[in-house]
């Protein structure tokens, strides 16, 4: 740890989280087995496989254009199992109450919440709820955990990316973070980007029918952005993956947000998104078959694994010069310069 | 017309490569081009330019980070005043990781000091208006690009009659480093990239002296990827024609005399002043100071804070670096001893440092 | 220090202007540019205009990229 207090960046999902993460975390807490390093665990259960995820939800502010706290904290969750191939099937909720938060916005986040469970179609079975005084929560802070099921006997997981594979993605980045960060105040700055939670097990099922075998890692591109999210495999799986910044699906509105706070789109949150690694020869089909699907539409094939180091990302620019792309050390901040 | 998009064709990106490649066939040895502008650092890093440019060609990066050259007591200072009672500090983004003798914003903030990033210095105004019995501190870093919109926030908030807004300033003017440059035997520049949007304020002409004295070609070049190419392209005929002149390649936005309206802003509310870049000395005249007559918004003169006294980490190299003398990978702590997690200096953390660039782009 | 990005003007109020890029609205201080009008392309750092865009020399500098293309410079 090269810090003796916590800081944001180790929040961020960069290089921080996974120091704090590897060094601290992990060591003192894991007594199962090696750390996956996935977005939920797999773990066999009486013969099957289970997939079992847990992750809080601390967004500011609660609502923002697209959403709220409430549907991110279900769709986080029921992406995280889905990225493991497994179909979501219970969820709970855990609540913690800033003293003051009006009774009105609790309503609509838990109005929220329940119309993203039954559009993912998963039961929310049991919860908890804490009250904390004022000051001590920003308004509320929420806890998911899920358990999912798998239909299947394929094995996916972030380092079954192989050199030749193609990586698909269902959709513009940046969405999810530029929305919360226009909505937060003292940036004043106004568009109509919005947020694009939404649940990805319906289309990770569809690709999974189609591809099958084919389809050797699933993940979704939340804090840090698909750049961090590829890095992450592409350490995990421990090959080179190339990105075509042409073939990267970005809204005007959100790359016009980022250019004027400095931002790169590459590294902004999303929570509708998914990065999908499948082998070469069935990329078309999978392609067609995630463009069919409401979710998959804007679907696009924007990079492969290819054959050099191990763990590194490069990116062919718009004029067709070559960068790497590295994990932020903690917060991408808005800049001037 | 969108006057970004048109600037990126890569079609016309291969016919620029192509008449570089022209323009410098049977050249004997390296040309070395420096820009010296941190936008340009993180634009010319972030296109990949250094890998479609011919060998005869290569770019360094000089001092055109202000964050860089900005010494550590400066940090220093603004760390003791977000430690000042009662005080908010306003910054962009850009200073907020900077480390300072034993501290920075960033850590300072994760204890509990009210340190918030803003967009605009007119935002930090506003901080002060809302925020009446607090003093609010807007840390004035920057070229000539920023420091026009720092004179113009100190204007508004005396238009406001706003008494708790401050500006601890430490403003920094070009083309002085250039010339201090120039002037180093150990350096070779055969040509500068000229800063876009500095030089939309000071004008194009300031550079004369450098390319009529000097000797030393100069292109105005703005930071898009056909901008930057045909910078490239310009710098490269003349230096292998031996022509030392000052050229516009950004001539949609700079012109010879520059923004006069911002340049007498800048004049109204900051006067020259000696100052010292980080690695390269005390330039005289190259810095700017809160006038006399605007001491009331003068953090410095206003909130006395005891400083800690200034400590430059053993063996940082950033003063070599941002001198265009030593690449990053030349640096022995370069991504062993000196990370964006655990920066040393400050060309490292900066967000347009050269290190940065390199670390986060450098393939 | 120089990032600034092309924004068309929609609305001026005295000396605010409300600038706009890809849909993506803000404001903008005029203080330091004259002569600004609605429709204009004005350059945005930091919250100000720091200059306008001359589209007249905008143009100039892509008729130059078009005669390189239409040279057919540049293999393929």
């Amino acid at each position: 740890m090269t810090s003796d207090i916590i800081l944001l960046g180790h929040g961020s999902g960069g290089t921080l989280s996974h120091q704090l993460l590897d060094e601290l975390i992990v060591p003192l807490l894991s007594g199962y087995g090696p750390h996956q390093q996935n977005d939920a665990a797999v773990v066999p259960f009486a013969g099957q496989r289970l997939a079992f995820t847990t992750d809080s939800y601390v967004v500011d502010p609660i609502f923002f254009p697209g959403g709220n706290i409430g549907d991110l904290a279900i769709n986080g969750t029921v992406n995280d199992l889905a990225m493991s191939g497994a179909r979501p099937v219970v969820i709970s909720v855990g609540l913690i109450l800033e003293e003051g938060l009006p009774v009105e916005d609790l309503r609509r986040i838990l109005i929220a919440m329940r119309q993203a469970a039954d559009a993912a179609a998963v039961a929310i079975v049991t919860g908890d709820t804490k009250v904390v005084p004022r000051g001590k929560a920003d308004r509320v802070f929420i806890n998911t955990s899920g358990i999912g099921v798998f239909d299947h006997e394929l094995d996916i997981r972030g380092s079954g990316a192989r050199p030749g594979d193609v990586i698909l993605l269902n959709g513009p980045i940046g969405d999810h973070g530029m929305a919360v960060l226009v909505a937060r105040e003292g940036l004043a700055i106004e568009s109509d980007i919005r947020s694009d939670s939404a649940p990805l097990n319906g289309l990770v099922a569809e690709l999974l029918r189609v591809g099958g075998a084919a389809v050797h890692a699933l993940r979704d591109p939340t804090r840090g952005g698909v750049a961090t999210t590829l890095k992450e495999l592409a350490n995990q799986s421990q090959v080179e993956i190339t990105l075509d910044e042409t073939a990267l699906p970005v809204r005007p509105a959100v790359s016009g947000a980022c250019a004027i706070l400095g931002l790169d789109p590459l590294f902004v949150a999303n929570e509708g998104k998914l990065l999908a690694v499948v082998a070469a020869e069935a990329a078309e089909r999978v392609l067609a078959a995630m463009r069919e699907h409401p979710a998959g539409v804007e679907g696009a094939i924007i990079g492969e694994v290819t054959g050099g180091a191990a763990g590194k990302v490069l990116l062919k620019t718009a004029i067709g010069g070559r960068r790497a792309i590295e994990m932020l050390a903690g917060e991408q901040l808005p800049r001037i310069c | 017309m969108n006057f970004s998009r048109e600037f990126r064709d890569p079609r016309v990106a291969r016919c620029l490569l192509a008449e570089i490649r022209q323009a410098v066939d049977g050249q004997t040895g390296v040309l070395t081009f420096m820009e010296v502008c941190g936008t340009h650092t993180m634009a010319i890093s972030q296109q990949g330019i250094r890998s479609l440019l011919p060998p005869a060609i290569r770019l360094i990066s000089g001092p055109g980070c202000p964050v860089c050259v900005t010494p550590v007591d400066y940090v220093d200072h603004a760390i003791a005043l977000a430690r000042r009672p009662g005080t908010i500090i306003a910054t962009f983004g850009d200073m907020v990781r900077v480390p300072g003798s034993s501290s920075s914003l960033l850590r300072e903030k994760a204890q509990g000091a009210d340190v918030r990033i803003v967009y605009s210095p007119l935002d930090a105004v506003a901080l002060a208006r809302r925020n009446p019995e607090r003093a609010v501190v807007f840390l004035g870093v920057g070229f000539e690009t920023t420091a026009p919109t720092v004179a113009g926030s100190i204007l508004q908030a005396q238009k406001q009659g706003i008494s708790n807004y401050f500006v601890l300033a430490a403003h920094k003017t070009m083309p002085a480093p250039m010339a201090a440059l120039s002037a180093d035997p150990e350096l070779q520049v055969d040509g500068y990239l000229c800063p876009a949007h500095v030089s939309a304020i000071i004008g194009a002409a300031a550079y004369q002296p450098l390319a009529r004295e000097g000797g030393v070609p100069c292109v105005v070049t703005g930071f898009e990827p056909l901008d930057i190419l045909q910078g490239v392209l310009l710098l490269a005929r003349q230096a292998t024609a031996g022509v030392a002149k000052v050229e516009i390649q950004y001539s949609r936005v700079v012109k010879p005399d520059g923004n006069r309206k911002a340049q007498q802003l800048l004049a109204e509310v900051f006067a020259p002043a000696d100052a010292h870049w980080r690695g390269i000395g005390v330039i005289p005249g190259s810095g700017l100071e809160i006038r006399s007559a605007y001491a009331p918004f003068d953090a410095a003169r206003q909130l006395p804070v005891a400083v800690e006294a200034p400590r430059e980490a053993a063996g940082c190299l950033c003063g070599e670096i941002l001198k265009g003398k030593v690449t990053p990978h030349q640096c022995p702590l370069f991504r062993t001893g000196c990370t964006p997690e655990n920066p040393v200096g400050a060309c490292m953390v900066s967000s347009e440092g050269t290190c940065a660039a390199e670390y986060k782009y450098g393939i | 220090m120089c990032l600034g990005v092309p924004m068309q003007v929609k609305s001026i109020d005295g000396e605010v202007a409300v600038c706009e890029i890809d849909g993506v609205r803000r404001e903008a201080s005029l203080m330091m540019v004259d002569g600004v009008r609605v429709g204009d392309f004005i350059l945005i750092h930091a919250g100000f205009a720091i200059e306008r865009l001359d589209a007249e020399d905008a143009q100039a500098t892509l008729l130059i990229f078009r005669e390189m293309l239409d040279r057919g410079l540049g293999p393929e």
